[in-house]
């Protein structure tokens, strides 16, 4: 059970070895829309702080559904796809296999030029880190929401609108968490309850999402 | 398991798509060292009919069985005894030849070697290409990875879907000799294809999926269109 979970991530973190280009298009879109606000509101640095987390988590919201579309689109157009599903293991393990490889290759940098962004922000040393928690708590929710969207949409034309229409109220709970959990530091009430709460969302999607994006896979299969 | 018990049963089995009832009442059983052709004009439902039994999609009505049980009670038992090759590959346009066959049998946790893999594509042709990418490689030479990756399967079932579309005359050639084997020690294959196949010593069963056409009334049913 878990060879087969550990074949897929290893699977998708070799592929996007070899397809580096769409790997960063992810990340440089977050960079460039985060990059957009300092331009667009000025430099005054109290403003700027003040709407740091919101803007970063709405920006790595964005940047994630980028790649979801592809998730599964790319296997469903080669066959791969088919001939997981044909392998002897259980769906739920695909689904979830395929959602931790995203959070890997497209969750975890976000996070890591995340502190960069904040100092662009004059976000304060505490409030970084706190953003940065935030996202390691919050992008797992993101990959796997997102995966559950992409098997619902996989094999439809303009899969990748209806995906956003379909996921982004999903992210809801997830980006008030997390951005409240930067503005609370701000404002010294300190991060706790925004990322407890943050975390009871990730341990839920991470419990449920695996089977609903099974079975939205073998719908769309069909 | 005695040779001539029925591995693979179907009864009345029923397909719609959309609202359009493909086939029904359609009952066969399969044997191993037995090779069933499916055939059929276009359109009539031969893929829809590969595509339930590898329990990709479900029957409208009817039942499929493996070693007398229901494919939904034992899908991964059956999974495991049996390989699909569909209109697509299943490649992986990145990986080399090697990586792909190797990449398969991870997923089907089957061990395979670097060295087995080698010898798997040599034997089909394919000595030349094993450290190129796939995306380099023709259709003809994809559609040999693929066949190379249902060899080391290991598989006792084979499903394949028009198998031969893009091979050459050699690779036709290939395949009978892969069918021929595969059937020889007991395995069984299901299959459709338009093409002429010389299986001498092969124990074909027939299984037409809507009407005979012959190719007078294939003309006049184009004239009716």
């Amino acid at each position: 059970m878990l060879r087969f979970l550990i074949a897929v991530i290893r699977r998708d973190l070799r592929l996007a070895a070899r397809r580096k280009g769409d790997w960063m298009t992810s990340q440089f879109f977050f960079v460039m829309v985060v990059s957009m606000f300092p331009l667009g509101i000025g430099p005054d640095p109290v403003m700027l702080s003040k709407v740091a987390g919101g803007v970063l988590w709405v920006a790595a919201l964005l940047a994630s559904l980028l790649s979801l579309s592809r998730l599964f689109a790319d296997d469903h157009h080669d066959g791969s796809l088919e001939q997981m599903l044909l392998s002897p293991n259980p769906t739920v393990l695909l689904a979830l296999g395929k959602a931790l490889a995203h959070w890997l290759i497209y969750g975890i940098p976000l996070l890591l030029i995340a502190p960069v962004l904040g100092v662009q922000f004059s976000l304060p040393a505490d409030a970084i880190g706190v953003l940065m928690l935030s996202l390691l708590i919050g992008t797992p929710v993101l990959s796997l929401l997102g995966s559950v969207g992409a098997a619902l949409t996989l094999g439809l034309r303009g899969g990748g609108v209806l995906l956003t229409l379909l996921i982004l109220p999903l992210y809801v709970p997830a980006l008030i968490f997390g951005a409240g959990a930067v503005d609370a530091t701000l404002s010294g009430l300190g991060a706790e309850a925004n990322l407890s709460l943050l975390a009871a969302f990730m341990v839920m999607t991470l419990l449920v999402s695996p089977w609903v994006a099974a079975a939205a896979l073998k719908v769309s299969i069909e | 398991m005695p040779d001539t018990a029925a591995v693979l049963t179907v009864h009345d089995l029923a397909c719609a798509r959309g609202e359009r009832t493909l086939f029904s009442d359609m009952n066969f059983q399969l044997c191993q060292g037995e090779l069933l052709l499916v055939q059929g004009g276009n359109g009539r439902g031969k893929t829809s009919l590969l595509r339930l039994l590898t329990g990709l999609s479900h029957p409208l009505a009817g039942e499929i069985r493996w070693r007398g049980e229901a494919l939904a009670d034992n899908r991964e038992q059956y999974h495991r005894e049996m390989a699909y090759l569909g209109h697509l590959n299943g490649i992986k346009d990145e990986l080399t030849p090697v990586e792909n066959l190797r990449l398969a049998a991870e997923l089907s946790r089957i061990p395979l070697s670097e060295q087995e893999a080698e010898r798997a594509l040599s034997d089909i042709g394919l000595a030349r290409c094993l450290d190129l990418p796939a995306r380099v490689l023709s259709f003809g030479q994809r559609r040999r990875v693929a066949l190379a990756s249902l060899v080391t399967a290991g598989a006792l079932l084979w499903i394949l879907d028009e198998p031969l579309t893009g091979l050459d005359i050699h690779g036709v050639a290939l395949i009978e000799g892969l069918l021929r084997d595969h059937v020889s020690r007991g395995g069984m294959v299901v299959m459709t294809t338009h093409q002429a196949l010389s299986l001498d010593g092969v124990r074909i069963v027939p299984l037409q999926v809507g009407p005979v056409l012959t190719k007078i009334e294939e003309e006049i049913e184009c004239c009716a269109s």
